[in-house]
């Protein structure tokens, strides 16, 4: 910017695109190995160009999971887990804290402060933490292996109460007067001025909170031990066969990979802006 | 935060509260006391009989050799994928920041490995540096290198490590990004008018000002590296060999969900908890901190 910029020009762009090859570049192997038979990757030859194979192997995964020997589910099966379990935990998260903070913001009510810290210090408790008793009440609730426990127990939000709370705070009196004037109750307020005022927020949030849901990891793999209850981001894993013996279908498992960080992908590409604003406000 | 309109209604706001109050009790404070209830009870092998044995846990944890050297091994893990992490995407941001042409292309193409699962970036990773059929693990092996995360715990240590800082670096990224173009221009252009050149510029100016953005990120990544990383692990190494990958949440993990060890496990978690309240303090500091700057 300062400096001439003829002599060193080229600098950034070398360091970002080596950068961005690096990034690139297991995900070109992956793709490269999903469209191979799993003999060529078995033995180390597996080229740098790809093969034939796309068709077939992405149809055997979406259909019918890997391998012969490798019991699992098809990948569909435990994509649309993933997709349920991503969908269900951002809504209920965005939902249970809008609630939570037109609660806190703008009622008064004897131990408001109270619970409010209540919601905020969960931020201090993750699974680790409250591993084995978490389990036993989920059992105890009959949710192991279902769409209950692998999305209920994870929808208190702190970051995006205390986000939601923050947001209403800057909501003017005078726009609550006047609906009050104008006789609106206030769950009606709550639907038809904060909602509509709130809907990036809620945008960018839910952006940020799928991409959470469908990358989770030790809450499915505590809650699901069934095949068909497992999300794609821990199915995967139990493709690779860990005795020496078994021979893995490593090219069903990158089709399922591929298939796999597909949808969070996507969605932060195509929903960039909206990634960005939920992303850097949710961690304020 | 007082406001002047409160509207009326005894039992509104606590029924609005309810669901998420609920969900915290039930799965956030309850099993949390439970970890602390259990951590001072000794359980017999069969699960029948529990005695209270004050500190008892604790003191078996924390003279037990395996739990001290999961928490060296855990401090390695989580400074070397911090740093490495927040280096690298120093360097980008600091590289994107230049007015180049394609900067948006850029910022595109190095945000996405954000939604990459860290379980899906361990097998990505594997795959690529498989001893055998893992085209860099192959030419590792050709140069005459014996690489084999399967046996050797060190190179076992630097696969995760590497997956789990690959997938981390956007995020930084993207802070720092967002630190560096908020940093007013002129005052960099003064320097430079001073006859401060590139390195001298950013050291003595840029680093001072993104301070509040890298001790943010700092924090992030630990608490990253320490909890966010169990996928990571679990995919690639499972822990091993041996015990060489096994950080403090992997143990905690073993320890309590396949081994059983209710009094040991949830002494961990408890250890843990202080753990993240000390990070989040630490956090809250500086926020409170940056409150003053502006």
């Amino acid at each position: 910017m300062i400096e001439s910029r003829s002599r060193t020009a080229w600098l950034p762009h070398l360091v970002l695109a080596l950068g961005v090859a690096v990034f690139v570049f297991p995900i070109y192997m992956a793709l490269i190995g999903s469209t191979h038979d799993a003999g060529i990757i078995g033995r180390g030859n597996l080229p740098l160009t790809p093969g034939g194979l796309a068709t077939e192997n992405y149809a055997q995964a979406w259909s019918q999971g890997s391998g012969i020997r490798v019991k699992a589910p098809p990948v569909s099966r435990m994509l649309l887990n993933s997709l349920v379990m991503a969908v269900i935990v951002a809504v209920g998260k965005i939902a249970v804290s809008v609630l939570s903070a037109y609660a806190v913001v703008f009622f008064h009510f004897p131990g408001r402060m109270f619970f409010f810290w209540m919601i905020f210090v969960t931020l201090m408790l993750p699974v680790p933490v409250r591993l084995v008793s978490t389990y036993e009440i989920v059992g105890t609730l009959g949710w192991l292996n279902s769409y209950q426990g692998l999305t209920i127990p994870l929808m208190a939000s702190a970051t995006a109460t205390f986000l939601f709370r923050q947001f209403y705070m800057t909501i003017p009196n005078e726009l609550a007067e006047a609906a009050q004037i104008d006789g609106a109750g206030p769950l009606r307020f709550l639907w038809s001025f904060l909602l509509p005022l709130s809907w990036a927020n809620i945008a960018a949030l839910f952006v940020v909170l799928f991409i959470y849901g469908w990358n989770e990891y030790f809450w499915p793999l505590l809650i699901t031990n069934t095949e068909s209850m497992r999300t794609v981001v821990i199915g995967l894993e139990r493709l690779i066969p860990r005795s020496g013996t078994e021979q893995p279908t490593w090219n069903l498992i990158m089709a399922g990979a591929m298939m796999a960080l597909l949808p969070p992908v996507a969605v932060i590409v195509f929903l960039q802006r909206w990634f960005v604003k939920g992303l850097v406000e949710s961690e304020k | 935060m007082p406001r002047r309109v409160i509207f009326d209604g005894k039992l509104l706001p606590y029924l609005l509260l309810a669901p998420q109050v609920a969900i915290t009790l039930v799965f956030f404070f309850w099993p949390a006391g439970q970890a602390v209830y259990y951590s001072f009870f000794l359980q017999d092998a069969f699960g029948l009989r529990q005695t209270f044995v004050w500190f008892e846990n604790y003191k078996i944890v924390l003279t037990d050799p395996l739990y001290l050297a999961s928490a060296w091994r855990t401090a390695i893990f989580s400074t070397a994928v911090t740093g490495l992490s927040m280096a690298s995407a120093l360097l980008l941001a600091v590289m994107a920041d230049r007015q180049i042409r394609g900067a948006a292309v850029y910022k595109t193409l190095l945000m996405w490995p954000y939604a990459v699962a860290p379980a899906v970036a361990a097998v990505l990773w594997l795959f690529v540096l498989h001893p055998t059929i893992g085209i860099l693990g192959r030419s590792l092996r050709d140069l005459g290198f014996a690489w084999d995360y399967k046996l050797n715990g060190a190179q076992a240590m630097s696969l995760v490590i590497v997956a789990a800082s690959w997938k981390q670096v956007s995020y930084n990224f993207l802070f720092f990004l967002a630190g560096l173009q908020a940093i007013q221009k002129p005052v960099i252009e003064a320097a430079a008018i001073d006859g401060a050149g590139p390195m001298r510029r950013f050291w003595s100016i840029i680093f001072p000002l993104l301070s509040p953005t890298t001790f943010f990120l700092l924090v992030v990544n630990l608490v990253y590296a320490f909890f966010d990383t169990f996928g990571t692990i679990h995919a690639l190494t499972a822990g091993g060999p041996g015990k060489s990958t096994e950080t403090l949440i992997y143990k905690v993990y073993v320890d309590g969900v396949v081994n059983l060890d209710l009094g040991g496990s949830s002494a961990q978690s408890v250890i843990l908890l202080v753990v993240v309240m000390t990070l989040t303090a630490v956090q809250f500091r500086y926020i409170e901190r940056r409150v003053h700057y502006g």
